[in-house]
């Protein structure tokens, strides 16, 4: 077992060298720049057999990345906040194409003002673009999520491109132990790009993103849909077949003193790392405290969460973005219709924190989840949705 | 003896200490910018846009009124803003990534609308803020953080001479290439500038002031390095000159 110390970038990177993308087509942006900046010694060095396209902006990134994987190339990038921004118009078409791209996204806060620190803005306001949404805790999930969402993204059922997100500065910039496996184990488990269609095949002419007016529009965003449900048991068998190659096995989700939980904490990211100690410790002093971390925000668990926290009265969501729609933040907006549906109705309060970059401590955890047990039944949206942390 | 003041800090930039590295050209940029305006009384009627970039500090230093736009986009949010204010002095600062890269659509549009602003263009030759990657006005053979062992350009292309490229369009009245690393050279720097801002109060078109500059930091060596860098090579690559000068009764 090899053990080393990495920043969740070099992780990164790392998965990318194993994985060894035919095509990667990037632009910088903090924190992200480092796996591609680490990866373009990797290719200088000729570690790897990447084509490496340094284009003029994360627009054009996403239309190479587009344009290699309709050619049949494996094909990675990286960015982080406004980049992913500046992808939004290409992040639809590649899922509506069915592109499998794979993105290392690290999050950062969207401007404005501008702010090169974590929140999950970024991924949020493209949630609903069609791509798969993995979250880490660390730079080892970073590394083991990258490595699994190729073959998540590529496997036939699904054929939707796929990103990991990793919380800039404290993940990506953080540095870890962590186990990276052998080359050839990687390159075993990722197997070769086998697209069931690609271009410049003579034998098959075909057309990637025809027009497709009144009469077919729909069906084809239909079955991007499907492929998205296809998602959800695709995640889990590949997780487990990590698991069983890697010794890490992973699943929708992952809980901590769930089973006889007053109050479960429901966390994305590293924050659900700084939730362990903060449950321990309400533990120690008699509190039922239980956390619940998200690892898939899309496809969305719903049924999942439902039943994993169906017997939990108190529910502390941190959502580590504002959606603006005066209701509640994207996780808990999720959550409650995924109790709804399940005929459930726990006491959720959404506290909405860590907004670019605002630290978060595990004694403000512990806080959060006493509050939110002793807190009134929510009726108001003041007591709904709390912003916890910030002068106002 | 009375002592008598020689020098003194410009009051168009406010008295803190600047973000930026020993040696870095954005300083010395500001400066005359700075000094320009305050020699045309403009202080009060300047807005200046920021750049993403190294100068993505500028408003904490610049001292007159500054909006920040996206990467790449402040030539379209100073037009609007020369639009909606004709009187107003519009500066566009920018960087070679932030101009030449990822915001080139909106310069070569700007320029070719011939709207009434100037841009300041800051060429270091590679990405300084976020760490010294390749970019478009990189030399050929330059080793950077994406081109370990040299820009190849037949793999990245070649490095883009952009007050050459503006000339070109007739929206452009005013084009020109200074250097910030020797004092006659920045005195020069300061004339252009004057040029640049009086193109835009008669109000006859675009104007762009390029200067090469340093950046040690990310070029990995000290500050007399880099000057000599900028001598040997930079030069060669990126000649000074005015390659537009349609002022409307100009003087020299
Ligand atoms: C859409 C988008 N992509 C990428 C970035 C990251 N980024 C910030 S500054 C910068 C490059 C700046 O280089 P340059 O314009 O040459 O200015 P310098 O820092 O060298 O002065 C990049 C790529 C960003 N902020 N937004």
């Amino acid at each position: 077992m090899k053990i080393i110390a990495k920043t969740g970038n070099e992780a990164m990177a790392e998965a990318m060298r194993q994985i060894n993308p035919d095509v990667c087509a990037a632009y910088p942006i903090t924190p992200a720049t480092e796996v591609m900046q680490i990866f373009a010694g990797f290719v200088n060095d000729g570690l790897v057999k990447t084509e490496l396209m340094m284009v003029e902006s994360e627009h054009s990134a996403m239309s190479a990345c587009m344009g290699a994987t309709a050619a049949g190339a494996r094909t990675m990038t990286s960015t982080s906040s406004q980049g992913l921004a500046f992808m939004y118009e290409m992040l639809y078409i590649a899922a509506g194409y069915r592109l499998p791209i794979v993105i290392a996204e690290v999050n950062r806060a969207l401007s404005g003002p501008i702010n090169i620190h974590c929140d999950h803005g970024d991924t949020m306001g493209a949630r609903d673009t069609g791509w798969i949404q993995l979250f880490s805790e660390n730079a080892q999930e970073a590394y083991d999520n990258l490595i699994q969402a190729i073959r998540i993204a590529e496997h036939p059922d699904v054929q939707l491109p796929a990103w990991t997100s990793t919380d800039g500065f404290i993940i990506s910039h953080g540095m870890e132990n962590m186990e990276v496996y052998p080359d050839e184990a990687v390159q075993k488990f990722i197997k070769e790009f086998q697209p069931s269609f690609t271009l410049l095949n003579n034998q098959q002419p075909l057309t990637v993103g025809a027009a497709d007016l009144q009469d077919f529009y729909f069906e084809h965003r239909r079955a991007a849909a499907e492929g998205m449900r296809h998602a959800k048991r695709v995640i889990q068998e590949i997780g487990r077949e990590f698991g069983q190659t890697f010794g890490r096995s992973y699943g929708l989700f992952d809980t901590l003193e769930l089973d006889d939980a007053e109050v479960a904490l429901v966390a994305m990211g590293s924050t659900a790392g700084t939730a362990r100690m903060a449950v321990k410790n309400l533990r120690q002093r008699g509190v039922k405290a239980g956390l619940l971390k998200l690892r898939v925000f899309r496809p969305f668990p719903a049924e999942e969460l439902a039943q994993a926290l169906k017997h939990v009265p108190n529910v502390a969501v941190m959502d580590r973005s504002d959606g603006f729609n005066a209701q509640s933040a994207p996780l808990a907006t999720e959550l409650k219709t995924a109790f709804f549906d399940a005929g459930l109705k726990p006491k959720v309060i959404d506290y909405i924190y860590g907004l670019g970059g605002r630290d978060i401590h595990f004694t403000e955890l512990e806080q959060i989840m006493e509050k939110t047990l002793q807190a009134p039944e929510p009726g108001d949206l003041d007591s709904r949705v709390v912003y916890w942390g910030v002068r106002e | 003896m009375k002592p008598t003041m020689v020098f003194s800090r410009t009051p168009g930039l406010k008295d803190v200490v600047t973000s930026y590295c020993p040696g870095c050209g954005h300083g010395v940029a500001h400066r005359l910018m700075a000094e320009v305006l305050v020699e045309m009384n403009a202080l009060g009627r300047t807005i200046a846009v920021a750049p993403v970039g190294c100068a993505v500090y500028g408003y904490d230093y610049w001292n007159f009124d500054t909006t920040e736009a996206a990467h790449g986009r402040t030539p379209a949010v100073a037009t609007a803003i020369k639009r909606v204010l004709p009187d107003r002095l519009v500066i566009s600062y920018q960087g070679d990534g932030d101009l030449a890269s990822i915001g080139m659509a909106e310069i070569i549009h700007a320029a070719n609308r011939g709207e009434r602003i100037t841009v300041i263009f800051i060429n270091n030759a590679n990405y300084g803020m976020t760490g010294g990657q390749m970019a478009p006005t990189t030399l050929a053979g330059q080793v950077t953080t994406t081109t370990p062992e040299g820009r190849d350009v037949s793999q990245t292309g070649y490095p883009m001479r952009i007050a050459e490229l503006l000339a070109t369009l007739p929206g452009v009245k005013f084009s020109a290439r200074g250097a910030l690393h020797k004092p006659g050279l920045v005195r020069k720097a300061k004339s252009l500038i004057q040029k640049a801002f009086a193109i835009q109060d008669a109000g006859t078109g675009f104007s762009i002031v390029e200067f090469v500059s340093l950046c040690p930091t990310n070029w990995g060596v000290n500050t007399l390095q880099a000057v000599e860098m900028v001598e040997k090579d930079m030069l060669k690559t990126f000649p000074l000159g005015i390659f537009k000068d349609e002022q409307v009764g100009g003087k020299d």
